[in-house]
């Protein structure tokens, strides 16, 4: 098992290199220079921008530039952001964890939502409930995160006022009152990110279920005299599971979308709202810095995709 | 091709339902099939309307889309004003339909590309084969594994100035935008042509072309690719309503078309913080790109059931 997953984190750092090759390619082939605040800042003189940019090296061939960003983005020296002053390192590890809450609370809500619905639908197919979810499920993957995060807000935080609809990070109390109004604040992101994950998710779920539910075998566990509830969970739903994993993970880029979006109409202070600033604010070593990691995001989770996937088909060896 | 006598009775033979109605076309079966999914009769019926919309709409409703007046400033709807007004006394209506327009349009050229990529690079690797297929597949994955939201955001932001100045505000940004988009969105389909190449290339039909002397450029183009077809449809489908999505995320986040250009997401963006008071504001343009993906997706589900052979409707 720990050699598997060496053998997995090895494979993935070509994908990486190829990722950040895009990244870099985007960045050399756009027009516009890094120094141009300091060009254009007359306090500036000619000779300190010139030994400014031999400094950084941006006189230098691509491929070379290239090398030395990977590799100073490998050892983790991103650099120095323009605007907030400090190391993009800091920056981007003090809203991390926030984005990393939302994002897994919401997968998580998504989940509960999928697994028992698609489940259950693909039990009764064609049946009221499963027409129902159906339907629901095609208006919920149909709602773009934008529109319901501000539906949210006019219902929840405006008509009712039940919830704030401004998230902070820095909620000052203790015990359950903090707990609470923590909790609070992140109902909404996490609905709005959750459900529409969820709705997607409950129609793969259960048009997997409903494959393998037809199979011979599921026959065979209810002639042994299998109760149904074993029959689905044991014998059904793991086996139904392994192309949902395959599908989730080929979602999890887009589910970063989604991310920014939210974060951006709650204020969540996560990096996905953070690359929206510094993009208005004309911060590239944060916004190249923010990429970068949400493509070590999407590596990372295809890889617990993958160990998932082994735990699930013991076919797929550990090799 | 046509079967002499002896097969076409076996082949009938072989059919679970004989075809009552002698040689029926490929599409004129699809349609049949199609016409049995009433949701997504539903979807050809709300996009139409929206689509008959934005491309008269303008012409009979004659409002200017950037009038301001601030006496009618965020007022809810009324005759006067349809949908109402934003903060600058802008008819709603006006605004919606001409900015239709663009995010419709948005939607269906990112497709295009999107399909002409991913049909090129799926049937090159698919027919090739070898080290080019591999190659490209690499690629394919590589570009799965792309933060998409992030990247159009960098792209967007790093180019769209030259564009501007380039090519005008307008064209600027709607080339950069629908290149992005598309460019970012091939890879599905091209997954799905090699997969449809790598069975099709194998089968009789296209071996008896290849016997007969047809180059490869023909058997592609004349015998496999009109069988690969089906399923790049349906992912062409809904390419669109993803496309539309896409956009509307762009223009919500700012970062998308200029504000004298109101594509749905933009109106939305200049609306989100005046909720409190006017939330007409945000409700019309949002549901007109809800109703607009939920009819594409549904056309798409039933595109899929009406071209899946397997099915039976």
């Amino acid at each position: 098992m720990p050699k598997y997953i060496i053998r997995r984190l090895v494979i993935a750092i070509p994908v990486l290199a190829g990722i950040s090759l895009v990244l870099f390619t985007v960045l050399a082939l756009a027009p516009g220079d890094p120094f141009e605040e300091l060009a254009t800042n007359p306090n500036v003189p000619p000779e300190v921008r010139a030994n400014l940019r031999a400094q950084f090296g941006l006189d230098d061939p691509i491929p070379v530039r290239y090398a030395r960003w990977f590799t100073s983005m490998l050892k983790g020296d991103w650099g120095f952001s323009f605007v907030s002053r400090i190391d993009v390192v800091t920056l981007i590890l003090q809203r991390l964890p926030t984005t990393l809450f939302v994002l897994g609370a919401a997968q998580l809500l998504g989940l509960l939502v999928a697994l028992p619905i698609g489940i259950y639908s693909a039990m009764r197919p064609y049946s009221i409930f499963d027409q129902m979810t159906t339907t629901l499920a095609f208006i919920g993957f149909s709602l773009p995160t934008f529109f319901t995060g501000l539906l949210f807000i006019l219902f929840f935080s405006i008509y009712l006022h039940w919830l704030p609809f401004i998230y902070q990070a820095d909620i000052v109390g203790s015990g359950l009152p903090w707990l609470w109004a923590y909790a609070k604040q992140a109902i909404m992101p996490v609905a709005v990110l959750g459900l529409f994950q969820g709705a997607s998710m409950t129609r793969f779920v259960r048009s997997a279920v409903l494959e393998v539910i037809r199979l011979d075998y599921i026959n065979t566990a209810r002639a042994k005299g299998l109760s149904e509830k074993v029959t689905i969970l044991k014998h059904v739903v793991r086996n139904a599971l392994i192309p949902v994993v395959t599908l989730v993970a080929l979602q999890i880029p887009g589910i970063f979308t989604g991310a920014v979006i939210t974060e951006q109409i709650f204020r969540v202070p996560g990096i996905g709202s953070l690359l929206i600033t510094s993009i208005l604010a004309n911060d590239t070593p944060v916004i190249m810095a923010i990429t970068f990691v949400f493509s070590c995001l999407v590596v990372l989770f295809n890889l617990v995709a993958d160990l998932l996937y082994g735990w699930l088909d013991p076919r797929i060896s550990y090799r | 091709m046509t079967p002499n006598g002896a097969t076409s009775e076996a082949v009938r033979g072989v059919m679970p339902r004989p075809r009552a109605r002698g040689a029926e076309t490929l599409w004129a079966e699809t349609w049949r099939r199609f016409r049995r999914h009433h949701l997504a009769i539903f979807g050809v019926a709300v996009l139409a309307v929206m689509v008959s919309a934005v491309l008269l709409g303008p012409f009979v409703y004659r409002v200017p889309i950037n009038e301001i007046d601030f006496k009618a400033k965020l007022k809810a709807p009324s005759w006067a004003h349809p949908l109402g007004t934003d903060d600058l006394g802008q008819d709603l209506l006006a605004r919606m339909l001409y900015g239709g327009r663009i995010s419709l349009a948005v939607g269906v050229a990112a497709m295009l590309i999107a399909i002409s990529v991913g049909t090129a690079v799926g049937a090159v690797a698919g027919q090739m084969g070898g080290m080019m297929d591999h190659t490209l597949m690499r690629l394919t994955d590589l570009f799965l594994s792309l933060p998409q939201l992030p990247l159009l955001l960098l792209i967007v932001y790093l180019f769209r100035d030259v564009l501007k100045k380039a090519l005008g505000p307008e064209a600027g940004v709607f080339i950069l935008i629908v290149a992005v988009i598309g460019g970012l969105r091939w890879m599905p389909v091209a997954r799905l042509v090699r997969a449809q190449f790598l069975s099709l290339r194998e089968k009789e039909f296209v071996e008896a072309a290849r016997s007969l002397g047809a180059a490869p450029l023909r058997q592609v183009i004349r015998h496999i690719l009109p069988n690969a077809v089906g399923p790049v449809i349906v992912a062409g489908t809904i390419d669109v309503a993803a496309a539309i999505l896409a956009e509307s995320s762009l223009s919500f986040l700012g970062l998308g078309f200029p504000p004298d250009i109101p594509t749905w997401g933009r109106i939305l963006f200049d609306a989100k913080d005046n909720l409190d008071f006017a939330p007409h504001w945000a409700i019309f343009p949002g549901t007109a790109i809800f109703l607009t993906v939920l009819s594409i997706n549904y056309m798409g589900d039933g595109l899929r059931d009406a071209l899946d052979p397997r099915k039976v409707l």
